[in-house]
């Protein structure tokens, strides 16, 4: 059984107690993605599957045969840093860090969704497509916590980068 | 965790012939790893269900046919769902956050336990619906997010999910496959009230599986909506919600359906409610007379009086804003 992480394969753990996060983290020793809480409820261990978000914590990783995985250290390459790492920076849209992984994760996998038209808990209409304001980030966002508080920051980095990459 | 095995079915009859023992289906494991991990869930066999079918398929009489292991985001994107029965789309954009919902499978959601702390609180709390006969240490402790109707003295707990109020609104039904063979289910009827037995939450038989949820057609649950009141505005658990479709004709209420969240150990339809609505005028008086009606047998723990108060308003509120809407 095996998944690909970050375009290389990788065998999956013989003992299905091991999550996906911890098999990133600790056989792989892809330690980018978080573990915050470890029940789903702060998002830092967001990975996408994929191209989709979900929270490697409540994953078990004997699920992901044959499935694509991204982590924070797939977005980046020798080119340098995804635009919206690089914004990240530029909108101080962290101060300890240690939620940024899953928030820029979270930020990719959030702009595919408004992309196909995705509606969410805030839109008044279901079927319009979507625009995605402030309060609509805010919303889509909101599985991600950030105890420093650098939710505004976090809000301008991803409308400077992937509102923008959506409109062009 | 506690060690188990690990396989995955391809069709219900191979997850049926799987299941063995002391044995769970997994969904998308976003409640079951997590209970699993507090050693609250301890399953020696996980049987995953998420290859069986994940498709939303038309029914031959204008309703919908959605696969157990159907994707949360799946579902309240579908188109048809959006436009036909918007208070489903708005019940699960409601519900946890967008990443859960990427994993949830229908089916799970529809198993999902309860989050009242004590029963997750293993080290230090009784709770007879995690141990039975220990007690219930909600009952007379921090039971502001607990029920105010049908509970017993041995369990005052909630049913978390939103989408379920949705579905118990919307008069669905649940596909189920079993040692005894294929049967349906009201939806309403697969919940069950705490009474003598709170450790049990449904009435599926050890090794049941749900295979699929019937939509059926309702015009009018395009004049549908959720609303959902919590102590944060996103990506918390319900205090308390409304589900609710309603048809106006003439000023009058021809056809209405509600269900509320957060107030029972199960989604709660409010046959009482509607009963009393059906034929009326459909004005913001009647509709919180109705909600007083439905709520005469409600019975609030100490810190959870305000939900009496708190569903009369909501309830009024929406049906006020469908009556709007159909106006």
């Amino acid at each position: 059984m095996t998944v690909i992480i970050n375009g290389s394969s990788a065998t999956l753990p013989g003992d299905p107690r091991v999550s996906l996060l911890d098999f990133l983290r600790e056989h792989l020793h892809l330690s980018g993605t978080k573990k915050g809480c470890d029940q789903g409820a702060c998002g830092a261990c967001t990975v996408l599957v994929d191209g989709e978000r979900i929270l490697s914590c409540l994953a078990l990783a004997v699920q992901f045969d044959g499935r694509q995985v991204t982590t924070i250290e797939g977005l980046s390459d020798d080119a340098g840093l995804h635009p919206l790492q690089q914004a990240f920076i530029e909108h101080d849209g962290f101060q300890c860090g240690y939620c940024t992984p899953g928030q820029i994760c979270s930020a990719i996998g959030m702009a595919a969704e408004a992309k196909r038209g995705l509606p969410s808990h805030v839109s008044a209409d279901l079927t319009a497509e979507v625009t995605l304001t402030r309060e609509e980030m805010q919303e889509r966002m909101s599985g991600n916590l950030c105890r420093c508080g650098a939710h505004n920051g976090i809000i301008d980095a991803i409308r400077e980068t992937v509102v923008a990459g959506m409109a062009a | 965790m506690t060690p188990f095995s690990f396989t995955r079915a391809t069709d219900p009859d191979e997850a049926l012939r799987l299941f063995e023992g002391n044995a769970s289906y997994l969904g998308g494991g976003t409640n079951l790893v997590d209970l699993m991990r507090e050693t609250i869930a301890r399953p020696e066999r996980l049987v995953d269900v998420t290859a069986l079918s994940d498709t939303i398929e038309e029914t031959a009489d204008g309703g919908l046919l959605i696969g157990a292991a159907v994707r949360n985001t799946a579902l309240a994107e579908h188109l048809g769902v959006r436009t036909r029965y918007p208070v489903l789309a708005r019940a699960i954009l409601a519900g946890a956050s967008a990443q859960i919902r990427n994993m949830a499978t229908v089916g799970g959601n529809l198993l999902q336990r309860t989050r009242c702390l004590y029963f997750y609180d293993h080290a230090g709390s009784r709770c007879n619906k995690r141990a039975p006969g220990s007690g219930c240490d909600a009952v007379h402790g921090f039971n502001r997010n607990h029920a105010i109707l049908g509970a017993s003295p041995l369990c005052v707990a909630t049913h978390p999910s939103d989408m379920c109020v949705a579905l118990a609104a919307l008069d669905a039904t649940v596909h189920l496959t079993g040692a005894g063979g294929a049967r349906t289910l009201p939806f309403t009827a697969l919940h069950r009230l705490p009474g003598e037995h709170p450790e049990i939450d449904t009435v599926l038989e050890p090794g049941e599986l749900i295979t699929a949820i019937e939509l059926p057609p309702l015009p009018f649950a395009a004049n549908s909506t959720y609303r959902k009141v919590r102590d944060r505005a996103s990506y918390a658990f319900a205090l308390v919600s409304v589900a609710a479709a309603l048809e106006i004709e003439g000023g009058q209420i021809r056809d209405v359906r509600i269900a509320l969240g957060g107030v029972a150990h199960k989604p709660w339809r409010a046959t009482t409610a509607e009963a009393a609505l059906r034929g009326g005028p459909a004005t913001e008086a009647a509709f919180r007379d109705a909600a007083i009606t439905e709520l005469a047998d409600a019975k609030p723990l100490s810190d959870n009086g305000f939900k009496v108060e708190l569903v009369t308003r909501t309830l009024a509120a929406v049906l006020s804003e469908l009556a709007g809407a159909a106006a």
